[in-house]
């Protein structure tokens, strides 16, 4: 056993999830939702171990590095964070409907990875070679986590207020829609997913600014990766402030989570594959 | 005048507005997309060049300050509005939210009760007091130990939790100020610089990254010895560090060997390791063997210089390499004016096979390097780190701390005594309705025995 299998499994376990919540939704079968919440547990368990064991891994090749040294560990370390902040979330909030929007999400990532990145292990360049890459990497995407989750939810908001607001007050909206949460519970899971992304891209963005100033003596330097997140930090402070603010609750206030969540991953991957700077070597 | 006040009134509520608040946001949000897609601080000919504008498209867009935005009139002015705009709404709302915790609600009457969601009512058996003995205790062991309040035969309790979590918002905005401030303090004491110190040499004076003046130390730093190190088989660098010596009127003050990631510090200044490169050419030394007679020499001798062999011919040393094509340490030579070739330091037997009338072998090279260190001094670093600090603080109470209170009043009714509760938290209602029914069923087992 080593770790691609486990990433192998991994990404099966997500794609077939995507497909049973698919059905949950089409067959409104509670039985059906608990299987693919199950699944959702197996390709969590084999994508924390492929992880752990590719860490093991790098250490018997002589680098003592947490495995998060390249575009491809980045990538399954991000599908792995998105499950955590789901299953996180399906505990306490029991609403899986919103797996069949959240873990494609986390599918992408490891079928990205697995098809097209380069799997090597590689040693870190010097610049890299510091603890602070753990804390920084961590917060950041256990930020990008939820801001997934809340694009999710956002996507099925802008779906279901449609139809409510179509449809008679009185009368039950069935099928597929019948089966999404409420407008309102969706709104709230949205600024639920917010609340743990926001401060944790906040410390993200300051440990990233410790580690500069660390090393290379400067906390800020308007590079394009610091810039970005810093625009997805505006971004989400003014979700928060819509939030209580007439005329902008409801379908502006998904829009700005959508535009958020997009935003993130331009910070994420299309600052490295479009532009360049600082975080080049970083992928 | 009282069109006046009308205007200056509705500036202030301009400037207090969420509105702005979020139009800000956004702004800042867009416009800081430009400076990621225009590089910044280039000369004009690179934008011409690699972005293909004309003269004319260069010039609109450095009118624009697009070149250098980030420090841009009006990117500045935004980042102004965006602080007054805090300072204003704190100054708005501060004072209420003091009221609030400072002055709560001790007594509540029907009124208040009326707004509540969450409430509730019992009748118990017993005085006045002994009731509000038992409510009094159940509080301070479920929640908080409550106010008490006697009024008009009737007794008012009121306890609350986690009030400061009001001023988490205050505290987050306060600290987006305070990091403002610590970004002033540096642009105006601080400075950023670069030094290359040769091996061996030392320094006194720093060159500002934007300027041609050097800016004088006050003290010496000499770099003793350069290093860098390779992965096996490989050539990139794992590692690369500086041997530097911090000297005041020739005595010798601090040693410290730093690293990327790991630099020196001495009276506020901070100096990086960031880049290197070689300097001056290096020196070798041989071993030669005469294939013929079997005869071995060791020729030392800079690079260019025709070192003398038994025979009378020369080897000349042309070149070097650190690590070549994955096999290490690497010079070119050449013996009289014969064809240049390549020999390896780890690979010793390596020349053999080449043929002529000797082999060579690299014994050592040394290459002197120069050590490339960023210098920075900034005197407001740790005041924004306050403010991220504040910020993190801030912000968990503002995201995950709720103020909950709870308001009771006890009153003689006919059938008993007439025991009201209820209460609110202003974050998190779910929350707080799962706990209110909570204490609902305390109060039901408490009061109903």
């Amino acid at each position: 056993m080593n770790s691609s299998l486990l990433f192998n499994v991994t990404t099966v376990a997500y794609f077939a999830a995507m497909v049973v919540f698919i059905v949950y939704l089409t067959s409104a079968n509670k039985s059906v939702g608990f299987v693919a919440t199950l699944i959702c547990w197996v390709g969590f368990i084999a994508n924390t171990g492929a992880i752990g064991m590719r860490w093991v891994e790098a250490y018997a090749m002589g680098y003592e590095q947490a495995p998060l040294s390249n575009l491809y560990e980045s990538v399954v370390f991000f599908s792995w964070s998105i499950l955590l902040i789901y299953l996180i979330f399906d505990l306490k909030y029991k609403q899986r409907a919103i797996g069949a929007f959240v873990i494609p999400f986390a599918f992408g990532g490891m079928i990205w990875a697995q098809w097209s990145l380069d799997a090597t292990i590689a040693p870190l360049v010097p610049a890299l070679q510091s603890n602070w890459l753990t804390y920084h990497v961590i917060t950041c995407f256990i930020g990008y986590a939820a801001f997934a989750l809340a694009c999710g939810v956002s996507i099925m908001y802008l779906i279901k207020v449609g139809k409510e607001e179509r449809s008679a007050k009185d009368s039950p909206i069935g099928g597929i829609l019948g089966m999404f949460p409420s407008s309102k519970v969706l709104d709230d899971l949205n600024y639920k997913a917010i609340m743990i992304g926001f401060p944790m891209l906040t410390l993200g963005i300051i440990t990233g600014a410790a580690w500069a100033n660390y090393a290379w003596g400067t906390y800020w330097s308007w590079d394009p990766k610091e810039t970005w997140s810093l625009i997805v930090w505006f971004i989400y402070a003014a979700f928060l402030h819509a939030r209580f603010t007439r005329g902008w609750v409801g379908r502006r206030v998904a829009w700005l989570s959508i535009f958020g969540f997009a935003a993130t991953i331009f910070c994420y991957l299309g600052v490295n594959l479009v532009l360049s700077g600082l975080h080049s070597y970083g992928g | 005048m009282d069109k006046e006040k009308h205007f200056t009134d509705e500036l202030w509520d301009f400037f207090c507005s969420l509105k702005l608040a979020i139009i800000t946001l956004i702004l800042l949000a867009t416009t800081s997309i430009i400076g990621t897609v225009i590089e910044q601080n280039k000369s004009p000919q690179e934008y011409m060049q690699n972005y293909g504008m004309s003269e004319s498209t260069y010039k609109a867009l450095d009118t624009l300050q697009f070149f250098d935005m980030y420090h841009s009139y009006w990117f500045l002015s935004l980042m102004g509005i965006f602080a007054v705009n805090l300072i204003c709404c704190s100054i708005k709302r501060l004072p209420r939210i003091i009221k609030i915790v400072r002055e709560p609600t001790l007594v509540a009457d029907d009124n208040l009760f009326r707004t509540f969601s969450n409430k509730g009512e019992v009748v118990a058996e017993g005085t006045i007091e002994s009731v509000r003995d038992k409510v009094v205790a159940l509080l301070g062991s479920k929640f908080a130990a409550p106010v008490v309040t006697e009024q008009d035969g009737k007794v008012y309790l009121f306890s609350q939790k986690g009030a400061l979590s009001r001023f988490g918002v205050y505290v987050t905005h306060t600290s987006i100020l305070v990091i403002f401030l610590g970004a002033m303090i540096g642009n105006i004491w601080g400075f950023k610089a670069y030094i290359n110190i040769v091996e061996g040499k030392s320094v006194d004076a720093v060159w500002p990254r934007a300027g041609q003046t050097p800016i004088p130390l006050g003290f010496e730093v000499r770099c003793d010895n350069f290093e860098v190190t390779f992965y096996e088989g490989g050539g990139r660098p794992k590692d690369f560090t500086s041997d530097l010596v911090v000297l005041e009127n020739g005595k010798e003050i601090l040693k410290k060997t730093i690293e990327v990631n790991d630099p020196l510090s001495y009276k506020g200044l901070t100096f990086y390791q960031s880049s290197y490169g070689p300097t001056g050419d290096p020196v070798y030394s041989f071993r030669v063997k005469n294939r013929e007679t079997g005869e071995t020499v060791t020729v030392k001798g800079a690079q260019g210089k025709r070192l003398a062999l038994p025979g009378g011919t020369a080897l000349t040393p042309l070149g070097y390499a650190e690590s070549y094509q994955n096999f290490g340490p690497a010079a070119q030579v050449k013996i009289g004016t014969g064809a240049p070739f390549i020999v390896m330091k780890n690979y010793p037997q390596f020349d053999e096979k080449r043929g002529g009338a000797y082999s060579v072998s690299l014994l050592e090279a040394t290459q002197s390097y120069y050590t490339g260190l960023q210098v920075a001094k900034d005197p407001g670093v740790w005041v924004v780190w306050l403010g991220c600090l504040l910020m993190v603080l801030g912000s968990c109470g503002a995201f995950f701390l709720s103020h909950r209170r709870i308001w009771v009043s006890i009153e003689q009714l006919d059938k008993g005594i007439g025991v009201k509760f209820g209460g609110n938290a202003h974050r998190n209602q779910p929350g707080f309705v799962l706990y209110f029914d909570e204490l609902t069923k305390d109060f039901n087992d408490t009061l109903s025995s």
